[in-house]
């Protein structure tokens, strides 16, 4: 990044130098890549234990009487699903033309109280666009910079952390799948990015260097984005400004199942956008690819489809569990199960695939 | 980090260079290059036979995270490229002046090679690179 104005740091920028990573710029943030190898630290995740720093993504309170209306209007997702205090919920938050402004986690704490936790690199954009619609709502937003967090991830995660986690430790145990709880100064969260097991918990900044270097003592082994962005496409996630972005519909990104169209009723922004495109025919759909010869796939490669036309990865990665390449590809609606890439010219087979393709260390395709 | 060879030339981008005993030169990247790149997934050589030039992209390395061109630091003709890498790219990244050689070209012109960074320079390299 050419810009003069230096990167941000999460409270945890000097434990990850101390511990050797290579840093990298992520969205104006510098952050570990890896601390090692990615590889292992990805087969950590799925065998054992990981964690990673993710203090850089926006936590953000939102208050008020009327804040489930206002997160109904703004959310493409429906809030109304959320009925236990403590759920969890995923969506994406669309503009007017119903592209993506950026896709949340949103925790429903109390009638009066959500929390939504946003992307690093949208962070701005997003609290402004939140703060836009806040005022006829009569809601508050409240970004949360005190507040740092740690996903700890894998089959062993969760036991592992709850060593720290002193009287909370049986409270967090009981946390079902996508819910969290306020635990003492901890809020701990049954959700992540890895499709694995484990917790994503926000605690005070002053606290998060302690816990991170207690958790490498209770056997957690520390993760970068690398490891992260190969977990989160074998587990068939979608990545912001990579699979989806404010250009392109989130019909066409692989994110249907996330627009909550019922009730009818219900207004929110680009739901008129959404349903225009659905009755004129969604041109386009995301698929999971596997490439059938050695080589690598990658975000911008060119996808011909016999038949349907062309399209264009839009994730791709070496798959550590499989041990080949996969990828996303936004591809004309009529692709059939077999398409070419185009790497450096070469076209070579790739098979289209459901996703995900891994869950709980198991492949699936 | 291995040490560096002491007979080795280099490239400002990366790559190494051997003088063998029957006049050929061998090509690799360095280690400086494979801690960088991280975990390596996948080696693209050049097939035996193939003309390059100095400068000119010869070989593909890519790791989990991204694709690189490796530069062929003499001009010549491949005369042998490393079979290995295809079932064990990783060799790169755990031997990278050894079994993690690329390929091997009969130089055009003995002077190129007597042109290339030795290790000393190469290192200044690497170490005005991380300021």
């Amino acid at each position: 990044m050419s810009s003069s104005t230096p990167n941000h740091r999460t409270p945890l920028f000097d434990t990850h130098v101390a511990a050797g990573a290579r840093m990298v710029d992520f969205g104006g943030w510098d952050m570990p890549v890896n601390y090692g190898s990615q590889i292992e630290e990805h087969h950590a995740v799925r065998r054992d234990a990981g964690m990673f720093d993710v203090s850089h993504m926006l936590i953000a309170d939102v208050t008020g009487a009327r804040v489930r209306d206002y997160l109904r209007y703004v959310l493409a997702n429906d809030v109304a699903k959320l009925k236990v205090p403590g759920k969890a919920l995923y969506s994406c938050m669309l503009n007017d033309h119903g592209g993506v402004v950026d896709d949340l986690i949103v925790y429903f704490l109390n009638d009066q109280w959500f929390r939504v936790v946003v992307n690093a690199g949208t962070r701005d954009k997003d609290i402004a666009w939140l703060q836009r619609f806040a005022p006829q709502f009569g809601v508050t937003i409240r970004p949360r910079t005190e507040l740092a967090m740690i996903a700890v991830q894998g089959p062993n995660a969760r036991a592992k952390a709850s060593t720290l986690l002193g009287a909370h430790a049986a409270a967090a145990l009981q946390l079902k799948p996508f819910t969290g709880a306020e635990l003492g100064k901890y809020f701990v969260a049954r959700t992540g990015y890895t499709g694995e097991d484990g917790w994503e918990i926000m605690l005070p900044v002053a606290d998060v260097a302690a816990f991170w270097t207690a958790l490498q003592r209770a056997g957690v082994a520390q993760c970068g984005l690398g490891a992260r962005d190969t977990l989160r496409l074998e587990a068939g996630m979608n990545l912001y400004g990579n699979d989806m972005d404010e250009n392109v519909s989130p019909l066409e990104s692989g994110l249907t199942w996330t627009i909550a169209f019922d009730p009818l009723e219900r207004d929110f922004i680009g739901r008129a956008a959404l349903d225009s495109q659905r009755a004129a025919g969604v041109p386009r759909k995301l698929v999971g690819l596997i490439l059938e010869e050695r080589g690598v796939l990658r975000g911008h490669q060119k996808v011909v489809a016999a038949g349907a036309g062309d399209g264009e990865l839009t994730s791709g990665t070496f798959s550590p569990t499989l041990e080949r390449s996969i990828g996303f590809a936004r591809v004309p609606a009529g692709t059939g199960e077999q398409v070419q890439v185009d790497i450096r010219g070469k076209l070579l087979p790739a098979r289209v695939v459901k996703y995900p393709f891994v869950r709980n260390g198991k492949a699936l395709v | 980090m291995s040490a560096t060879p002491a007979d080795l030339k280099f490239l400002e981008s990366h790559e190494w260079a051997r003088l063998e005993s029957d006049g050929t030169v061998t090509v690799g990247i360095s280690d400086h290059a494979q801690r960088a790149l991280g975990d390596l997934v996948f080696v693209e050589v050049p097939d035996v036979g193939k003309a390059l030039s100095k400068g000119a992209a010869a070989a593909v390395v890519e790791s989990v995270k991204a694709a690189s061109d490796v530069y062929s630091p003499v001009s010549g003709e491949v005369i042998a490229n490393n079979d290995a890498l295809g079932a064990a790219p990783e060799l790169v990244n755990s031997d990278p002046y050894g079994q993690g050689w690329l390929f091997r070209i009969r130089p055009a012109n003995q002077a190129e090679f007597d042109q290339l960074l030795n290790p000393a320079a190469y290192e200044k390299v690497v170490a005005d690179e991380s300021h």
